[in-house]
């Protein structure tokens, strides 16, 4: 790409990583601070996840039996559909305000765009994630609180946001924007949030860790590698 | 782009003859399996129609690539034809595996990882469809399509490994065999000989469909072209 060279200065190699984390934390405190402005982002997706929560309820009949064993599979269903939510609008608000051309011109390696975009969208869904698991513990008397479910619900919003990041990020530049996003995203993800309900599972139930841990050890994989993936693509998509 | 070159009019007759070699070896060279009779003999075509899913994907997936680095679009185009293939063959596979499985699993689907595995494989490239559908300017739709098959293509290695620690029911004839598996066998020369043909007519048919493809996407193009300039004239 020749055009990049232009749109970056040769020095911006050189930079420290200081410069590159500074860089991420403007866009994440822009979002975040946004954010704290019009709370739509967040009360949206909190009020979408009770929504869905309850409609389980129903759907399932979630009595005390099948509780134990379906609860990490609404969550997750419940924390995937929260999170397209809120990756569509906050992909959504940079376009049509023009914001992303704005963050483009910024001097910064894009890849800084991609991880600043990508970590305030983990911190939105871990804040719905915060207040959805005491909720759901209230609701279905069972206690959510393990260190290692907390760990598990940590690293597959991670592997989630990696790639919603991306994928809406592509998306929003389609014509069926809002449609397109979930079925880009789902397919890709279903390993994540695959080892994510296995290994929330296995905690809730009290198995032993080498039942677990295979589980945790796919997730960790995919993190990185869809991390990885995106940090290598980005730059070509938000190439005009 | 006249008429058909004449290397693509020989691959045309190539791939047809070695077509009808396969479906003699297939049906009628090939023992009849002893416990599972007849409708064993899916299991040729199957896995070659699996066989060329999985590297039509991976053709998308390099495609990509050189869109990515090169920006041409010609290796945009030979994604999407890859894509649409692989669409259809992978489709093959469903379907005739549970055609198969009807009778030797006793139903037409169950939710084995293999089979699961396989139909978001699917999933992923219709929605590679659908994406290239949405997005109307040509550079950007084979740079977010080429991302997307690059997506798409590490996670479906990565799913088929994971199943590995899975217990499957899936049966696999080539390599060792998961114990839990059902409706396995082992292939005798004369299968094995009609397997590996299979596979190597299936390579055929994908790069003359291929080739076809491309040409028709060509055509398409200089429609366009002549009907702009029927315009502007």
């Amino acid at each position: 790409m020749p055009d990049r060279a232009a749109t970056q200065p040769a020095e911006a190699k050189r930079r420290p990583l200081r410069e590159y984390l500074q860089a991420i934390g403007a866009v994440v405190w822009k979002d975040v601070q946004a954010e704290f402005r019009s709370r739509e982002l967040l009360s949206a997706m909190l009020v979408f996840s009770l929504l869905v929560i309850l409609i389980f309820n129903f759907a399932l009949e979630l009595d005390v039996r099948t509780r134990s064993t379906i609860a990490s599979g609404v969550l997750w269903v419940t924390f995937a559909f929260a999170g397209t939510l809120g990756l569509n609008r906050s992909m959504a608000i940079e376009k049509d305000r023009g914001c992303l051309d704005g963050l483009l011109l910024a001097p910064v390696d894009r890849s800084a765009l991609y991880f600043g975009k990508a970590v305030g969208n983990l911190i939105f869904m871990a804040l719905v994630e915060l207040i959805v698991l005491p909720v759901f513990s209230v609701l279905y008397n069972m206690n959510l609180f393990h260190p290692g479910l907390l760990l598990v619900v940590l690293l597959g919003s991670v592997g989630y946001v990696a790639v919603g990041t991306l994928l809406s990020t592509m998306a929003v530049h389609a014509r069926t924007r809002d449609v397109l996003l979930p079925i880009l995203l789902f397919p890709v993800t279903i390993p994540v949030l695959l080892a994510a309900v296995k290994a929330s599972n296995g905690f809730l139930q009290a198995l032993e860790m080498t039942d677990i841990l295979p589980w945790l050890n796919l997730l960790i994989v995919y993190d990185v590698i869809f991390i990885a993936v995106a940090f290598m693509v980005f730059d070509y998509v938000v190439e005009e | 782009m006249g008429p058909m070159p004449k290397a693509l009019k020989a691959l045309n007759v190539f791939t047809s003859l070695v077509f009808a070699v396969a479906l003699y070896l297939v049906l009628f060279y090939a023992p009849r399996e002893a416990v599972m009779g007849d409708v064993q003999r899916v299991f040729y075509f199957h896995v070659a129609a699996g066989w060329v899913g999985a590297l039509a994907f991976l053709v998308t997936a390099v495609a990509g690539i050189f869109v990515l680095v090169r920006g041409d679009h010609r290796w945009d185009q030979l994604a999407l034809a890859s894509v649409e293939i692989g669409v259809v063959f992978t489709m093959i596979n469903i379907v005739t595996g549970s055609i198969w499985a009807r009778p030797v699993w006793n139903t037409w689907w169950t939710w084995d990882p293999r089979l699961v595995t396989a139909s978001v494989m699917e999933l992923i490239y219709l929605a590679y469809l659908m994406l290239r559908q949405g997005i109307e300017d040509p550079d950007r739709r084979a740079r977010f399509a080429a991302v997307y098959g690059i997506v798409g293509f590490i996670s479906v290695p990565l799913t088929f490994l994971s199943i590995r620690i899975f217990r499957t029911i899936h049966p696999v004839v080539v390599g060792n065999n998961d114990p839990t598996a059902q409706g396995t066998f082992d292939m005798t020369p004369k299968m094995k000989l009609a397997f590996f043909f299979s596979l190597f007519t299936f390579t055929f048919v994908y790069i003359t469909l291929l080739w076809h493809r491309l040409r028709l996407q060509q055509f398409k193009e200089r429609i366009e072209e002549r009907k702009l300039r029927a315009l502007t004239a």
